[in-house]
């Protein structure tokens, strides 16, 4: 779960980050009165959307009038804004952040997040800031440092101040660094974070160390024990499909193709939607139904999967363990009643009481194309797909 | 004896009593897993599904000679659970939990560093549907039925996925040593290089399949150890071809946020270690078959 910017900072100042003034605004004129509030002659108007790289986007606006703030504030709310990590649908800002302007002498890059290989939080950080950390892995990866935390005695002293020392920190500007190091690991282990990044930590001209932006991430099986967090939520930058799955307790994420799927199981999932692919096909979606496959829960899927105009076909997998094919049978049978499912549906059931799971499909007398195996189940789904847009 | 688990394991349920550890506790009964007991904290002294229910894993231990543990316990107190297992000189212990915190796993992974790595508790899991001898032991809640015995090795990610591996290959007469799901975590207890290392050792297994997916190093490693370390041929699949960058597919653990986590760099990394790639799904069992057939 993400968070905005201006939430990021006000949860990292309390761990010993120093930020720049601000406020958080709704209209232009708020605006305007933040940055009245804040004082100085000039201000940064910040979009709040769940996404880094919003300069290029043009969703950050240096402003020195009361004019330009109220423009640019005018123009930002409301606007969807599309970056590299929002996706062509692009997200939309509902909030600003209005914060003083920042005298920047350099940019550092500083993150924090899980390495996957050493099981343990990674710190990286480099000097030649300003840019993606993708983009810096591929131009100048010497310039990257990475410090690896002992999960058993977390950041130590010595880490931050070697980390400091490497790079360059200003002697003015070292207590606040080690401060920031040590306090960033704090916040990522105490409030389970899985992602802390300060791009970029800035070297101010007066020598001092400010964040000029925050972004953090949120591990969604903790926030059982993070309510603080998950009162942050902001549904309005998520997949409105997705967010509607979760609540449903599906796993769902939206693609762009036009044969929706069903399936039991991530890998499995996966792997048909990947057979659809080499088939010849798009998915429109990915959804894990998961474990107790039950009618109610079969036909919230069919549900949220048909919400998406663009299906024009729709495939279910399910292998079935726990749940019996004869159960998921019936599930289908009764949604596909009562849905009045009229685009064709292919369903491909396997494992545990298959036989009596394709009576069922057979004897309900719908036109419910059955398949064996995957690759048929997905064969068909092209072939009735192709037929379908008059291919 | 396979790997992990054979029918003369003896195997306790952590989380017994509950809904979800007795039925799965019922099945693996059924088919033939030696269960000797139970643990419940608070519920010790009694007993559930004709066997010995205990308040500590400890205990159980003491009282049974089990050595490996399937846990069924929930998120907020499954770590703590699978650390009991180790301190209590558990062998083999499956995480099925769903759902624990990345920092949980962190800590327990940590805490296993404390013992020698050849008195290690194997933690396999968590988010994961178990480990399979076929017609000998189950320690999961996988559709036993679907599995013949026979000398191939399963290691993968998924479940399901699993399964479909599993039936493709029984399809064609082939059989399963064991098979051992990992789970679908970022942070899990085994890598897939680790069960590996452990198929490599097991004169009963000939060939392995890995099924992975994208997101992690793990694939990866897997490729360099099965290159430097391995006689036995790998065959591999890898699922998420057409994830897109960035998003998790289901699975904490599925998701493409750096360079070589997508599925074509993962295929491309093991193609050059020499291992046999799966092209699609639905031909996991025939490309098992024909690797068999060239080893002779």
């Amino acid at each position: 779960m993400d968070i905005h910017e201006y939430q990021a900072k006000e949860i990292l100042a309390e761990y010993g980050v120093p930020v720049g003034k601000g406020g958080l605004a709704y209209s232009p004129e708020q605006a305007v009165y933040r940055a009245k509030e804040i004082g100085g002659e000039v201000w940064a108007v910040k979009a709040q959307i769940h996404s880094g790289a919003r300069g290029k986007a043009g969703g950050i606006k240096i402003c020195k009038t009361d004019d330009e703030i109220f423009s640019s504030a005018d123009e930002l709310l409301g606007k969807t804004l599309v970056t590299h990590q929002t996706g062509p649908q692009g997200k939309i800002c509902s909030r600003l952040y209005i914060e003083a302007g920042t005298d920047i002498d350099r940019e550092i890059y500083f993150s924090l997040v899980v390495d996957r290989a050493h099981e343990r939080v990674v710190l990286i950080a480099s000097a030649e800031g300003g840019m993606e950390i993708e983009e810096l892995a591929e131009t100048n990866p010497d310039a990257i440092l990475k410090v690896y935390v002992e999960t058993a005695v977390g950041m130590l002293d010595f880490q931050a101040r070697e980390l400091a020392f490497a790079l360059n920190i200003p002697k003015s500007a070292m207590s606040q660094a080690v401060a920031t190091i040590k306090g960033c690991y704090r916040a990522m282990v105490e409030l389970d974070a899985n992602m802390v990044e300060i791009n970029p930590l800035v070297i101010t001209k007066d020598g001092n160390l400010i964040a000029l932006d925050a972004k953090m991430g949120f591990d969604e099986n903790a926030l059982y024990r993070q309510q603080r967090i998950g009162e942050l939520r902001d549904k309005s930058q998520e997949d409105h499909r997705e967010t509607a799955a979760s609540d449903r307790g599906l796993n769902y994420v939206g693609l762009d193709g036009d044969i929706g799927c069903m399936i039991n199981g991530a890998g499995l999932a996966m792997a048909s939607l990947d057979m659809i692919k080499l088939a010849g096909g798009e998915p429109a979606n990915f959804l894990d139904i998961g474990g107790g496959a039950t009618p109610d829960r079969v036909e919230k899927a069919f549900r949220l999967v048909l919400d998406d105009d663009n299906v024009v076909v729709m495939l279910v997998n399910i292998f079935a363990g726990i749940n019996r094919c004869d159960w998921v049978a019936e599930g289908v049978v009764r949604a596909a009643k009562k849905l009045n499912i009229k685009i064709p549906l292919i369903v491909r059931l396997s494992g545990t009481n298959v036989e009596e799971g394709r009576k069922i499909i057979i004897d309900s007398g719908l036109p419910i194309i059955t398949a064996e195996t995957l690759a048929e189940a997905a064969n068909r789904a092209v072939e009735e797909r192709n037929k379908a847009v008059g291919q | 004896m396979a790997i992990m688990i054979d029918e003369t394991t003896p195997v306790i349920v952590q989380g017994f009593t509950g809904k979800i550890g007795s039925f799965h506790a019922e099945d693996m009964i059924n088919y033939g897993t030696n269960i000797v007991g139970g643990v419940t904290p608070g519920k010790g002294g009694t007993t559930h599904l004709g066997k010995p229910v205990f308040n500590t894993v400890k205990d159980a231990v003491n009282a049974t000679g089990a050595t490996a543990s399937i846990l069924f316990v929930p998120p907020p107190f499954a770590a703590d659970s699978v650390m009991e297992a180790a301190d209590a000189g558990i062998k083999v212990c499956v995480a099925i939990t769903d759902g624990i915190p990345t920092q949980d796993m962190m800590r327990v992974k940590r805490y296993m560093r404390r013992y020698k790595k050849e008195d290690r508790m194997h933690l396999t899991g968590p988010n994961c549907s178990g480990t399979i001898s076929p017609e000998r032991a189950m320690l999961g809640i996988m559709p036993g039925h679907i599995y013949m015995r026979g000398d191939i090795g399963i290691v993968g990610r998924s479940g399901t996925l699993g399964y479909e591996a599993a039936s493709q290959m029984k399809k064609l007469g082939i059989g399963i040593s064991t098979s051992v799901s990992i789970g679908g975590d970022p942070i899990n207890g085994s890598s897939h290089r680790d069960i590996l290392e452990m198929f490599e050792q097991d004169p009963e297994t000939k060939a392995v399949m890995m099924i992975g997916e994208i997101g992690g190093p793990q694939e990866a490693e897997a490729g360099y150890f099965s290159r430097d370390h391995m006689t036995k041929p790998l065959v591999a699949y890898i699922a998420g071809l057409t994830a897109p960058k960035g998003r998790r597919m289901g699975h904490a653990g599925a998701i493409v946020s750096g360079s070589g986590e997508s599925a074509a760099e993962k295929v491309a990394i093991l193609k050059e270690c020499g291992v046999y790639i799966a092209p699609t799904p639905s031909e996991l069992g025939t490309t098992m078959a024909e690797v068999l057939a060239k080893a002779g």
